[in-house]
């Protein structure tokens, strides 16, 4: 079977570099599942799972939004920020989470407010993802 | 023994102990250096992609008017200026070099500047001069995140959008090498789309061409602002490693002159005292 570059790079490093079978992300649209050979696109990210299969392997990353361009045999993920499953603090992204929603709750003003939610959203697909790598491997 | 033995004496011992204290900075510096240099490198990939995404979507939208207000261009009557220099000296010409580059686009210039000022060197001699300094940042981290750095794009951004500032730029130290820090200016906003080369791809956009661009021109921005954050402690480390290292030089030269001449004082001295008592036996004989 064809296989497909997939890059994964933040500002601060390169996370990510493999071909893999298959790649899902998180557009802000909905979720992408692309294979090799998909037509150009360019699409910007929204935080969630970024999930990436490599015959039996899969790998989960947690991005917070970015950009995601496609080519028919490379995959560019431009994430704002992005974590490997095992790499992600549970502790810290509960703790992220908890003072997120806290502030929710107190609704200051407007920025305030979007920028809560924005974190809660990180903070939210990280738990996810860490989530799903724990009951796959019991 | 004389006086003046004793001051070289004291004088071989201050020397030292500044060998010392420049001998750990430039090792400190160097495994800073080490750091910064390969944050560097490890940046420069997703400012390379983030240009060329952008060529591409600038040449996919190359028809439209005013696509985004971070790309239209206006007659530049005031101008953004973010000048970023390192907290501390002790590092030879650099802060000096990147200064004088500053001061050179604004007696160019002539034209009203607003200027945001990153670490304390710049800020300094920025304020000394009665410039008009809007905002600055100090007391950055050696290992700074993207995070650490948007407040500075954005407040750019902001007075570009608002009409507040019309062009906006950015100096700071480019690392070339660890002998090679070269002072740079930068053009910042408007923002200019590199030219893609080759045929070019039809792209599918989620949500459309002008979300997407909405999302990335600032983001792009982000990261040049990054970039230039992180040339800059490269350069510093590598230029404060370089001037400790001569430091320590020079300084042990100095230890081997004083100790030769130590030595000197006090032969003489010696000979003295012995030509001393040789004539006083003599004339008791």
């Amino acid at each position: 079977m064809a296989k497909i570059r997939i890059e994964v790079i933040t500002g601060e490093r390169v996370v990510y570099a493999e071909d893999a079978d298959i790649v899902v992300a998180p557009g802000v649209v909905g979720e992408l599942g692309i294979l090799p050979q998909h037509a150009p696109l360019l699409t910007a990210l929204q935080p969630g799972e970024l999930l990436v299969r490599k015959g039996n392997e899969e790998i989960a990353m947690a991005v917070s939004g970015g950009f995601m361009e496609v080519r028919p045999d490379k995959v560019i993920v431009l994430a704002d920020t992005a974590e490997r499953a095992e790499d992600i603090d549970l502790a810290r992204a509960q703790a992220a989470k908890q003072r997120a929603e806290q502030r929710i709750e107190e609704q200051r003003d407007r920025v305030d407010l979007t920028r809560a939610e924005a974190a809660l959203q990180r903070s939210v697909a990280r738990l996810k993802v860490v989530e799903k790598r724990r009951k796959r491997q019991r | 023994m004389p006086a003046n033995t004793r001051q070289i004496r004291r004088r071989i011992r201050s020397v030292k102990s500044t060998a010392q204290i420049t001998k750990a900075m430039e090792m400190v510096a160097a495994s800073k250096m080490r750091r910064a240099q390969s944050m560097v490198l490890a940046s420069r990939p997703y400012s390379e992609k983030m240009d060329e995404l952008l060529g591409h979507l600038a040449a996919a939208v190359g028809g439209f008017e005013a696509p985004h207000p971070l790309l239209q261009r206006r007659e530049p009557r005031k101008i953004g200026l973010l000048v970023i220099t390192a907290d501390r000296g002790l590092c030879g010409g650099l802060n000096s070099n990147t200064i004088r580059a500053a001061a050179n686009f604004i007696l160019d210039q002539q034209k009203p500047m607003k200027i945001v000022a990153v670490g304390k060197k710049g800020r300094d001699w920025l304020i000394r001069r009665g410039q008009n300094v809007v905002a600055e940042f100090t007391q950055m981290s050696d290992v700074p995140s993207l995070i650490d750095t948007t407040p500075m794009s954005h407040i750019l951004i902001d007075e570009y959008v608002n009409a507040e500032i019309d062009e906006a730029y950015i100096v700071y130290s480019q690392f070339v090498s660890t002998l090679v820090q070269r002072p740079l200016i930068k053009r910042l906003l408007p923002v200019e789309p590199a030219k893609v080369s080759g045929p070019n791809t039809e792209y599918i956009y989620e949500p459309d061409v002008s979300g997407v661009l909405g999302q990335l021109l600032p983001r792009f921005v982000e990261v040049e602002v990054y970039q230039a954050i992180l040339e800059g402690i490269a350069s510093f480390q590598s230029a404060q490693m370089v001037a400790m290292r001569n430091a320590t030089e020079n300084a042990n030269e100095l230890i081997g002159d004083l100790t030769l001449s130590y030595n000197r004082a006090r032969q003489a001295s010696i000979t003295t005292e012995i030509s001393e008592i040789v004539s006083g036996a003599e004339a008791l004989a």
